[in-house]
């Protein structure tokens, strides 16, 4: 850092290098010509390299029939599709990927940091090891233990092991009942929309009569009733139905049901195990960063447990999860990348392997990627920062 | 006066504490049975340990082919681990395919790195600077010469035979000895005053932490030989090697960061009244202070590097888990558990590393912390 004495203006100045903002000028330019003839140096070995190999740039190939096919993806995708469809399938499938895995890693996380916290001498004991063990273990390793030493060992199809719900896990993946909702089923939709539009504003009734009166009212299972009551009776008045579509073993394979594929499974597991214990962490970080004065005065002030728990320590604690919760997102989405080394056609290896393979375009394939990669970052850190300057601490 | 009957005049010995409260009765009706839940936890965990540990005693010493076995003795029906498959391979995930004639060059590699890194992390050890110098430029230099050879009558072993560990410990030694002072760089230049200096470095930062360590490994493989002059041959090793320090240096920036940021005002105000100047005032006033605190945010860094060095092997490089995983697919091998025994020795191999240096972390945030402490 250099601090320039911008204060008190030297009364002449002359042209001396030993003057910190004539410095900082010829630093600047010093270093901005630099980086500039660096960049150019690249371009101009990048166009000669490129003309010796006799190789075109441009994105014109998103346009041209990509050739190849995609062994899972959520939309309609086969040789005749054009690049940029590979593109969206491989986007839409980390998408998926990095969702489901949050949701997971989140389920698993908190419980193991809760239960690292536990009085209860073993289970602190069993979370400790967990976390310990697993995050001193490389993802990319643990994937492939899970898909090639355990999903790409399990039995053929005929053999299947049968799991609760009608589902199925073989060499093929993992086969569960699909439900299906009939036109009916709008309407249970539309009461469900109903209930929370209810609940919602009950919430805010109540916040402000407490305001007003200092009087509570029981919200949760005041609205827990309203929206059960309104859900059941649509549901039993309309007459919807949600029918499953159960798995059923043919002669070579399960008909009906839905499809995981043992990629998507394998990477769902590896995600979600890995960053729940980066999230087990942080959860009891900040938990622990609650002071026990903060448990004291709720218990003084005569709040219930659960009282203080929802009203004093939860609310500090999350101001101090939430944003290494963000970054732990973030990091299983950008790890998510590592499906391709199991062949899960996610971003990075539908697009910077196959696509960059067969089209050659190096520099645009992987400047896409990259781009992706990118928005989702500073998205992620623009809500994040938003989210900060909510919850911060109003300081003197 | 003298019409108190009694007044005591020494202390009474102390009880002990009442039965309920001491012993191994009292802990475990304070740790495991406090109340119902805990009760109930309690049992869940001690019906999930009784079904795990013997399973994986089993598996891992009971039913296990101890090194020195034959594969016809790992192809029986529920074998356990077939340790006699890692033991057999174990020079293959070390060195991969350098000469078997030449092991005591690596060895003498892994001798110097230890001898020479174990002195660096002892906080009282001395010839510090000394050392440093020894680790951060000679070592890497003779290891270079050591390995690579092609002079002083070394044969010459081209980098596309070294493999296993030995190519997880090159990256990882290196990434982060190089990502080490770049970082410091791009600190420095984020916290410059100058905005195009500062605009650079964060740029920089922010690009390589926002994109995941594949596709930077994609770019050194793919673009970097693009990027060369024409006829410039650049050794895939060193194509990761090149990829995996920008990527270190990124968070190590951050890590550095944060370390000045912790350093008070009054310590950069102190320097500059002195008259030091920027560099002086950076080198030996705020960088001291700033990297002693990170010490652990370092070998945070460390860690995570080590881990993700098994990312080369989807750019075709050969390391350790590159080795595992071609020797499971190895026919003479093939039995039930090859490939489980093959993961779990590479993940306990991570695993001694990564644990053992986060508790050299542990270690110094201890040593940091001076009790002020809430």
């Amino acid at each position: 850092m250099v601090v320039l004495d911008t204060a008190q203006p030297p009364p002449r100045r002359r042209f001396s290098l030993n003057d910190p903002v004539i410095r900082g000028v010829v630093y600047q330019v010093l270093v901005g010509v630099l980086v500039a003839l660096f960049l150019v140096w690249i371009v101009n070995n990048t166009a000669i390299n490129l003309k010796a190999q006799n190789k075109t740039s441009g994105f014109d190939f998103l346009w041209k029939t990509a050739g190849f096919n995609i062994s899972f993806s959520l939309f309609p995708f086969d040789r005749t599709s054009y690049y940029w469809e590979a593109f969206l399938v491989g986007l839409t499938n980390t998408i998926l990927v990095a969702v489901i895995g949050i949701v997971f890693a989140t389920i698993l996380g908190f419980t193991i940091g809760i239960a690292r916290l536990s009085s209860n001498y073993l289970i602190s004991r069993l979370a400790t090891v967990y976390v310990e063990t697993i995050r001193n273990i490389p993802l990319l390793l643990q994937l492939f233990f899970w898909y090639f030493a355990v999903l790409k060992t399990m039995p053929a199809v005929r053999d299947s092991i049968a799991l609760p719900f009608d589902s199925f896990v073989n060499q093929r993946g993992l086969f569960v009942p699909r439900p299906i909702f009939d036109n009916q089923f709008g309407l249970v939709g539309l009461a469900l929309l109903v209930a929370a539009v209810a609940w919602f504003g009950i919430a805010r009734w109540a916040r402000l009569r407490l305001e007003r009166t200092g009087q509570r009212f029981p919200v949760f299972l005041t609205g827990l009733g309203i929206s059960v009551a309104v859900i059941a009776a649509t549901w039993l008045l309309s007459g919807a139905a949600v029918t499953f579509d159960v798995p059923v073993l043919n002669r070579f394979n399960f008909k009906g049901g839905l499809e995981l594929p043992p990629e998507l499974v394998a990477l769902v597991f590896g995600l979600s195990i890995y960053t729940a214990s980066f999230i087990a962490e942080t959860v009891r970080g900040g938990i622990q960063s609650v002071s026990h004065g903060q448990t004291e005065a709720a218990e003084a002030l005569g709040l219930k447990d659960n009282d203080r728990l929802r009203l004093v320590i939860i609310p500090q604690a999350m101001r101090v999860i939430v944003p290494p919760l963000t970054s732990q997102y973030l990091n299983l989405t950008k790890n998510s990348s590592l499906g391709a080394a199991i062949g899960y056609p996610e971003l990075v290896n539908v697009f910077t392997g196959t696509t960059l393979n067969q089209t050659g375009r190096a520099i645009e394939v992987i400047a896409l990627t990259m781009l992706v990669y990118l928005i989702l970052s500073l998205g992620t850190s623009a809500l994040m920062n938003w989210y900060n300057s909510r919850v911060a601490l109003v300081e003197r | 006066m003298t019409d108190i009957a009694f007044v005591r005049s020494e202390m009474t010995a102390a009880q002990p504490a009442p039965r309920s409260n001491a012993g191994v009765a009292a802990w475990l009706r304070r740790n495991l049975f406090a109340n119902a839940t805990d009760t109930v936890l309690t049992i869940l965990a001690v019906v999930f340990l009784l079904w795990i540990i013997p399973g994986l005693y089993g598996f891992l010493i009971g039913r296990a082919v101890p090194p020195g076995g034959t594969v016809e003795q790992c192809r029986v029906e529920n074998v356990g681990a077939c340790w006699a498959y890692v033991a057999s391979e174990i020079e293959f995930f070390i060195y991969g395919f350098y000469p078997m004639a030449e092991y005591w060059r690596p060895n003498l590699v892994f001798a110097l790195l230890a001898l020479l890194g174990a002195p660096l992390l002892i906080p009282h050890a001395p010839l510090k600077v000394i050392n440093a110098v020894l680790f951060f430029v000679v070592f890497p230099i003779a290891s270079v010469v050591l390995l690579a050879g092609g002079m002083f009558g070394l044969r010459y072993v081209p980098t596309e035979q070294w493999g296993g560990l030995l190519v997880t410990l090159i990256i990882s030694v290196v990434g982060i000895s190089c990502a080490l002072p770049i970082g410091i760089l791009l600190a420095l230049g984020r916290q410059s005053k100058l905005p195009v200096i500062k605009s650079l470095s964060v740029c920089f930062i922010e690009l390589v932490r926002a994109v995941p360590l594949i596709t930077v490994l994609f770019m050194a493989s793919i673009m970097l030989p693009l990027f060369m002059p024409q006829g410039t041959t650049v050794d895939k090793l060193l194509r990761a090697l090149v990829g995996v320090t920008l990527f270190a240096s990124a968070y190590m920036a951050e890590v550095v960061r944060g370390g000045m940021q912790a350093i008070g005002r009054g310590q950069y105000e102190a320097a500059q009244a002195l008259g030091l100047g920027y560099w002086r005032r950076m080198g030996l006033v705020v960088l001291p202070q700033a990297l002693k605190h990170v010490i652990p945010g370092i070998v945070g860094t460390f860690i995570s590097l080590f881990k993700d060095t098994s990312l080369v092997y989807i750019v075709g490089m050969k390391d350790l888990l590159e080795a595992v995983k071609t020797k499971n697919d190895a026919i003479e091998w093939a039995a039930p558990t090859q490939a489980v025994t093959g993961y779990i020795f590479a993940a306990a191999v991570f695993w001694i590393f990564c644990f053992s240096m986060s508790r050299y972390a542990r270690f110094w945030e201890r040593r940091l912390d001076t009790g002020h402490k809430r």
